[in-house]
């Protein structure tokens, strides 16, 4: 049986990436919380956007250059060069999401419904919203409010919090 | 593994209070050990209980997304209904293991 005397009662998760590994690990990591009765808030900033943003959300890739986990299926190695080819990157990532569709992993949008649905709540960072000159009107639905980093460590406050980068 | 009464009859429990022999389960042990989570069952509870023991019968995983998409009840509908932690409290009243879901 775990420790239960010092339980996590929050998660305060950040997502500064627009790679699928990147926005799913904070994705999965917010609705589990959400799933144990933990409270969960996710703060997406820099290239992160993209996971909130309607225009790029569904189209989020893993990167097939520079990615040294990068491997062929089945396990052989994957050239660099092949991966910079045009359309081996959404390929691949096609294939990646088709994975976790068979696991029941959600995509981005539904996955941000099923987190709010459980009452976690997701931010996008005013300071980026700024530098990429987006508007509230560019997020989706599930995105609670644009706020500073300052806010956003405001609503940590209270035993028993993390702070989470991804 | 232990052995514990509910409504009367003697059901054996793993520590963590889920009934081990599905086939132990009523709804009036459902009902006690919704009491113990605090909850009082209604008929919309008790939609959602026989549609996850339907499911964990037949040998499915459940998913929080594949209960939301069920008709039964929606995301929302199970967080309320089962405040907290819906999918380990909902699973414990219906008598069946407690599931190893990570979505």
């Amino acid at each position: 049986m775990a420790n239960l005397d010092h339980p996590i009662k929050k998660v305060m998760i950040i997502c500064a990436k627009a790679n699928i590994e990147d926005v799913y690990a904070a994705l999965v990591m917010a609705n589990g919380a959400v799933m144990e009765g933990i409270e969960a808030k996710v703060f997406f900033t820099f290239f992160g956007l993209d996971a909130i943003t309607k225009k790029q959300m569904k189209k989020l890739h893993t990167a097939t250059v520079g990615n040294p986990g990068m491997r062929m299926p089945g396990g052989l190695p994957f050239p660099s060069i092949l991966g910079m080819l045009p359309g081996v990157e959404a390929g691949v990532s096609a294939m990646m999401k088709s994975q976790m569709e068979k696991l029941d992993i959600p995509p981005v949008d539904e996955f941000l419904e099923l987190i709010t649905a459980g009452g976690g709540e997701i931010y996008a960072c005013k300071l980026a919203v700024e530098m990429f000159g987006l508007k509230k009107e560019d997020f989706c639905e599930h995105v609670k409010d644009i706020i500073t980093i300052g806010q956003f460590y405001e609503l940590a406050a209270g035993e028993g919090t993390q702070i989470i980068f991804t | 593994m232990a052995e514990k009464i509910f409504a009367g009859v003697s059901v054996t429990v793993t520590d963590e209070g889920y009934l081990t022999i599905p086939s132990q389960w009523t709804k009036e042990i459902a009902i006690e050990i919704a009491k113990e989570e605090g909850l009082t069952l209604t008929d919309k509870h008790f939609a959602v209980i026989e549609y996850l023991r339907e499911r964990v019968l037949k040998g499915e995983a459940l998913t929080i997304r594949s209960i939301g998409k069920s008709g039964v009840v929606d995301t929302k509908g199970f967080y309320e209904l089962f405040p907290g932690a819906p999918l380990k409290k909902a699973t414990k009243i219906a008598g069946v293991a407690k599931p190893v879901s990570c979505v």
